[in-house]
């Protein structure tokens, strides 16, 4: 099967430094909400999941971190490559996962599914990585809370309308939540559960 | 450097799958932020108590392309400092400084330097004990607890009872603060003259308590207030005189003896920024004594 082979290439070339420089830039957009970083290595995941998302798997996730995917990354090479390079298993339990893998295109599920953690360890929550079109051109969002200074602002392309309302309901079980890590392209957006996001007033 | 002279580990000592642990209790650290998030904690070729746990956090998020400054209490060439600064060089090859503006991780055991901090750095506390209940609570069942139904009545009480014995809050050093109105957070034993500069500060700032196990975080731009009643304020400390070396006001200085018959002086704490405003011709009382004696 063509399919098998796939999962043993396009692993990080140098994987200490990708994966330090990738955290990086995590890092600094987790701790900056609505800044664009770049996660721009030459890694290379089965189809359809792309370069970045790949490479933010491979830096975050291994044996600890049961991983839950889409229909359509299920059905691709992915848990092969994933169990290969990172030796992370999948798992159709929403509530188990540790992160959760959204390729272009494919419907946003609703973050509330997923483990929002426990009043008194509500760091035991599933971080969602999606990857959308574009962080620019859609419908204008403002960005507020911890991490930016008065108001941040992008305008994605490729989140549903029922977005803004998913994160009212995330923000409010704070300090429980579903942390989002958006990716459009080598691009990385993070959206932790503290940023409030609302549509901007014209 | 030869590939020879490096030590046999992997880059900035930790395992890859020790570092991915660590990065992720510091992106969940950051995303609540003041919260305590569990890490799986490793034994570091240093005791704890010397700064293990800020030490794993820097090993986690340092690259090469960093400039690593560390400081023990204030200064560059303490022991602490000195060993911690080797130990990344010898591990990870890294650039060092000692130059607050030139570093983009700055380890600190218990200052914040008196320069304000820039976007681009990040600040790595060592932290000895995490839970600002602890000595309130000893059960960690119940600290949890209460910060969980963000029950911080009594560390009101333990305030209040310093007012009723001494008259003021006689707590001067790991004094308490709340963090983006939500968690109440120790920010490690560093005087509370530094409290002011974690607020909405323009760095991201990470904690880690080796010993307990720990991390967590301030993001840039968050609110970090120091517990106070209506009627006694915060405050900070104050020094009736400048730095007797650069003569700088509105420092925190260290009481240094000079001798045995009651003689002493008074330096900044944060021997970069005494260095700095030395090298651009500020005098203290003492300078002239330190030039001769140079």
């Amino acid at each position: 099967m063509p399919h098998d082979t796939l999962a043993f290439t396009g692993g990080f070339r140098e994987p200490v430094f990708e994966a330090q420089s990738v955290f990086r830039t995590l890092m600094d957009c987790m701790a900056r909400p609505g800044t664009v970083g770049s996660a721009a290595v030459a890694v290379a995941p089965p189809a359809p999941l792309c370069a970045a998302v790949g490479a933010v798997a491979l830096t975050l996730c291994d044996n600890d971190t049961p991983v839950w995917l889409t229909p359509a990354l299920a059905a691709s090479a992915l848990p092969g490559w994933l169990a290969f390079h990172a030796g992370a298993s999948v798992t159709d339990d929403r509530q188990a996962a540790r992160f959760a893998f959204v390729e272009k295109g494919a419907m946003l599920p609703d973050p509330g599914l997923f483990a929002q953690g426990t009043q008194e360890y509500p760091d035991r929550s599933t971080t969602l990585v999606v990857e959308i079109e574009a962080f620019t051109g859609g419908r204008p969002l403002t960005l507020t809370g911890p991490g930016i200074r008065t108001e941040e602002e992008f305008a994605p392309v490729g989140l549903p309308d029922m977005f803004v309302y998913f994160r009212a309901e995330n923000r409010q079980n704070f300090p429980r939540g579903v942390d989002l890590i958006l990716v459009a392209g080598d691009a990385v957006l993070c959206l932790p559960r503290t940023t409030v996001v609302r549509v901007k007033e014209a | 450097m030869t590939t020879a002279d490096l030590a046999t580990y992997n880059f900035a000592y930790l395992d890859e799958q020790t570092k991915r642990m660590i990065r992720r209790a510091i992106l969940k650290a950051i995303a609540i932020p003041g919260y305590q998030v569990p890490f799986a904690s490793r034994e570091m070729p240093m005791p704890y108590g010397w700064g293990t746990g800020g030490v794993q956090v820097t090993a986690a998020i340092l690259g090469p392309k960093d400039v690593l400054k560390v400081i023990d209490q204030g200064a560059d060439d303490t022991t602490n400092a000195v060993s911690i600064r080797a130990f990344f060089q010898k591990v990870a090859n890294v650039a060092v400084t000692t130059k607050t503006r030139a570093a983009t991780i700055i380890q600190t055991r218990h200052r914040i330097p008196e320069e304000k901090l820039t976007s681009g750095q990040t600040l790595v506390y060592q932290v000895p004990i995490p839970e600002p209940l602890r000595f309130l609570e000893p059960r960690e069942t119940e600290t949890r607890k209460m910060h969980a139904l963000e029950e911080y009545g009594l560390m009101h009480v333990k305030l209040y009872e310093d007012i009723a014995r001494n008259g003021h809050i006689a707590t001067t050093y790991a004094y308490p603060v709340k963090v983006e109105g939500r968690y109440v957070m120790d920010p490690s034993p560093t005087p509370k003259f530094d409290n002011p500069k974690m607020h909405m500060s323009e760095a991201l700032q990470l904690f880690g308590a080796g010993r307990e196990k720990r991390i967590y975080a301030v993001p840039p731009y968050t609110e970090v207030v120091s517990l106070d009643f209506e009627d006694h304020p915060f405050e900070i400390q104050t020094f009736d005189k400048p730095c007797a070396l650069c003569g700088a006001q509105d420092v925190y200085l260290d009481e240094v003896v000079l001798d045995d018959r009651g003689g002493r002086m008074f330096v900044c704490s944060d021997t970069d920024h005494c260095e700095q405003r030395c090298a651009s011709g500020h005098r203290g009382h003492l300078a002239h004594d330190k030039e001769a004696a140079e």
